[in-house]
């Protein structure tokens, strides 16, 4: 169904520790991924082509790059007269930063509550998934949910909070076990794509700071397990959740396996993200590439296998770049060589350099580093 | 009225390019796909952009609509202002009646009064459908220094290729002499790029003038152009050296976009101070798999490339199966070449299937007689059916069956 009655909300801050090199100038949101998007454009092109018009963009710290990729909102459609795109920097009459969930929503309240839509979907950018959010919210409707998790089967992500949940057979969430710290297992747990009714939310965020509640998933969702009716919606399409460096690149790479583009990259459910009118890539006499991933702009005369290739990257004749993932405008000089390499954006190898890592452990080159 | 414009551009855009076949059957001359992820139009109008030009008029007469619908608002290139813009200018009905545009020169006429809304100092005219890169502000600046009526961009030909085109004689300040329309013994190699620079009030004077005069073919080139030479006036050669090329063939839009490909023909589209813009569909990166073998080549956003590509231009979402082979080929937005398909020295419109092992066009070197060998084109949308053969220069227009020799 067209989801026009739900106004979307994305944190683009949330986690950013897990992947603290990548994040250390930029936010969760945008961190780049998959050879030319960045993590924001999944759930935002998840809200836009189910009709979501309206949403709003928390942004707690270094969000220039956000606010530089998002821009008016055109690319995903929400440059719009009415409703549209609204970013949300601190607003919070002088305290500072946000602390977490709640204070970013209680101090963007006004805006919450200004909103005509009936109902919220809330999520966070650390998650590759693309989804159709309408079914997402027929089945909230269908079930008269208060709230509906999106929730998954594996290995519990490797982060602060993550819901892990006891389902009925109705898809009922029955108990909700919410541990401060990261913990090993497998089980079902919570993927952050949260529906709920906008009044409901308002009332739940008034009613955290009259109590001084600080943790938006055990004092919300957790104590609430029993008053409120909370429905499980199982995510069955590929989803990842971003908890490390090693399931940044992991995720990247997985990209090379068809199926799993397929799903990314639905074309019926396309990803949108900003435009930069770079020239196709141009491979040259001699080179050679193999499995690997790229977006346009790109000039190859070495060698490639494997690889995540970003806008504009340069692999100079014989050069080697295997396992890797090179982000924009890279330039890979004469016979270097790279394997297992996440390399961020303006990196230069100078000629014969070599630098290698393992899949199980790959290194991390700085924005704008020289080597 | 409208902020003041100094300086404004009219973009002829309405022709058929009808020596492009079935690659111009339903769309315009200027809105033929070029470069992997460009239509012909991206260059003047880019280059309109990069020269500060932010007043344009598309002027559209012939199969208009998927011009109209690629232009949009103009946002592509940041065109869609709040003063000036894009404006797509097709003909319209009057009080007198319904007018086509009859020729270059009365399409510009009938649009005097959209021109005079923006009360321009000069109005730059320009065709639709040649690929260069252009700084029009240099002309402007030029044209403004010689305090000319009217300047024309000027390139040196070869001469063995001089008598294609309509020629000029300068004399050493630049000033033109004289021009020669397509001569048979041509005498000068200063060619008209089909570029011009007029000062408004000269222009919409000479406008009206000729369109006053019986039997005028309303031409640019034919009648205005002569018509101020004639009456004294000031006209100017602006030389320019870059690449430019009039797509107006089938081998020459080949050869046009093969040139990408060519280190010595001077087009350098990666150069991120003139970019040229487009308006390209949403489509994930490419993918080249573990089986692929590319050499040479330009690929873009949403290909898929299993099989062996050499010399060969793809457009978005181009899919290449298994052990296929594209050879000196242009392949379109949405064409797919099945496994064991051979493509060589041909133009696959777009969305056109080649079956597997079918085989379309031919490498001259094995063409028996090399004045029979050409480019072939499968038309939009086509099926080659499998194991078909279609000789070089052959243009399909229909499907062709599988197993079929043409």
């Amino acid at each position: 169904m067209r989801a026009n009655n739900v106004l979307g909300i994305l944190y683009t801050d949330a986690y950013n520790d897990c992947i603290s090199d990548l994040t250390a100038l930029r936010t969760m949101g945008s961190v780049p991924f998959g050879a030319r998007y960045r993590f924001i454009d999944f759930p935002l092109s998840n809200m836009v082509n189910c009709g979501i018009s309206k949403v709003g963009v928390i942004a707690k710290n270094n969000y220039r790059s956000l606010m530089d990729h998002l821009g008016t909102g055109k690319p995903w459609d929400l440059s719009r007269k009415n409703e549209g795109l609204f970013l949300m920097p601190p607003f919070n009459h002088g305290k500072g930063s946000y602390s977490g969930r709640i204070e970013a929503l209680r101090n963007n309240m006004d805006f919450i509550h200004m909103s005509k839509e009936e109902y919220v979907v809330l999520c966070d950018t650390n998650i590759v998934c693309n989804m159709d959010f309408g079914k997402l919210l027929e089945f909230h409707q269908e079930n008269g949910a208060d709230i509906t998790l999106c929730y998954k089967e594996g290995r519990y992500p490797m982060l602060a909070n993550v819901m892990r949940l006891d389902l009925a057979a109705d898809n009922r969430v029955k108990k909700v076990t919410v541990s401060p710290d990261a913990e090993e297992g497998e089980g079902i747990f919570g993927v952050n794509f949260i529906v709920m009714n906008k009044s409901l939310l308002e009332r739940l965020i008034n009613q955290a700071a009259a109590e001084n509640y600080t943790t938006f998933e055990k004092d919300l969702i957790m104590k609430n397990v029993d008053k409120l009716k909370i429905m499980g919606y199982k995510i069955e399409t590929f989803c990842s959740v971003i908890d490390s460096v090693q399931s940044y690149y992991d995720t990247n790479m997985a990209l090379l396996d068809p199926a799993i583009r397929e799903a990314v990259f639905d074309r019926m459910n396309p990803v949108y993200t900003k435009v930069n009118d770079d020239m196709p890539s141009i491979y040259g006499i001699g080179s050679r590439a193999k499995n690997t991933f790229l977006a346009d702009g790109c000039k190859i005369d070495g060698e490639v296998e494997n690889s995540i290739l970003f806008r504009g990257v340069q692999v100079a004749k014989g050069a080697v770049v295997k396992n890797s993932i090179i982000m924009q405008s890279c330039y890979i000089g004469e016979d270097a060589n790279l394997n297992c390499v996440i390399m961020d954006k303006y990196g230069v190898i100078r000629p014969r350099k070599s630098i290698s890592g393992d899949t199980s452990y790959p290194i991390y080159i700085g924005k704008n580093i020289t080597i | 009225m409208a902020r003041k414009t100094e300086c404004l551009a009219m973009l002829l855009a309405g022709g058929q390019g009808s020596r492009l076949g079935i690659l111009t059957k339903n769309v315009a001359k200027p809105a033929v796909p070029y470069g992997g992820k460009y239509r012909i139009i991206d260059f003047p109008l880019s280059n309109c952009v990069n020269s500060g030009i932010d007043t344009v008029g598309v002027l559209t007469q012939y199969q208009p609509l998927e011009l109209n619908d690629y232009i949009g608002n103009g946002q592509a290139w940041d065109l869609d202002r709040a003063n000036g813009g894009v404006h797509i200018l097709s003909p319209y009905q009057q009080i007198k009646g319904t007018d086509w545009y009859r020729g270059t020169a009365n399409a510009i006429y009938q649009n005097i009064n959209f021109i005079d809304r923006y009360n321009p100092e000069y109005v730059a005219v320009l065709s639709g459908d040649h690929i260069y890169k252009m700084d029009y502000s240099k002309m402007l600046s030029f044209h403004k220094q010689k305090n000319a009526a009217c300047t024309i961009a000027m390139l040196e030909v070869p001469w063995e290729e001089a008598s294609r085109f309509g020629l000029m004689f300068t004399d050493d300040d630049g000033k033109i002499t004289a021009f020669e329309e397509k001569p048979k013994q041509p005498k000068s190699n200063k060619a008209s790029m089909g570029v011009y620079m007029f000062t408004w009030s000269k222009l919409r004077e000479y406008l009206i003038a000729d369109e006053a005069k019986e039997g005028s073919s309303n031409d640019f080139g034919k009648d205005v152009i002569p018509a101020m030479h004639e009456a004294g006036e000031r006209m100017y050669a602006f030389p320019f050296d870059g690449y430019w090329k009039d797509v107006g063939t089938i081998d020459s839009l080949w050869e046009a976009n093969l040139d990408l490909l060519n280190p010595v023909a001077n087009i350098d589209l990666s150069d991120t101070s003139w970019k040229i813009y487009s308006n390209n569909p949403v489509t994930p990166p490419q993918y080249i798999s573990d089986k692929a073998e590319v050499q040479n080549s330009l690929i873009t956003g949403g290909s898929h490339v299993e099989g062996e590509i050499d010399y060969s231009i793809l457009f978005s979402n181009v899919t290449v199966e298994e052990g296929a082979e594209v050879k000196y080929s242009i392949v379109m937005p949405g064409a797919k070449i099945e496994k064991g398909a051979k493509v060589q020295y041909a133009m696959i419109a777009e969305n056109a299937v080649i079956k597997s092992g079918a085989v379309v066009g031919e490498d001259p070197q094995e063409c028996a007689d090399l004045n029979e060998w050409g480019v072939a084109v499968i038309g939009p949308g086509l099926t080659v059916g499998e194991k078909a053969k279609v000789r070089a220069k052959v243009m399909i227009t229909e499907n062709v069956e599988g197993g079929a020799e043409i």
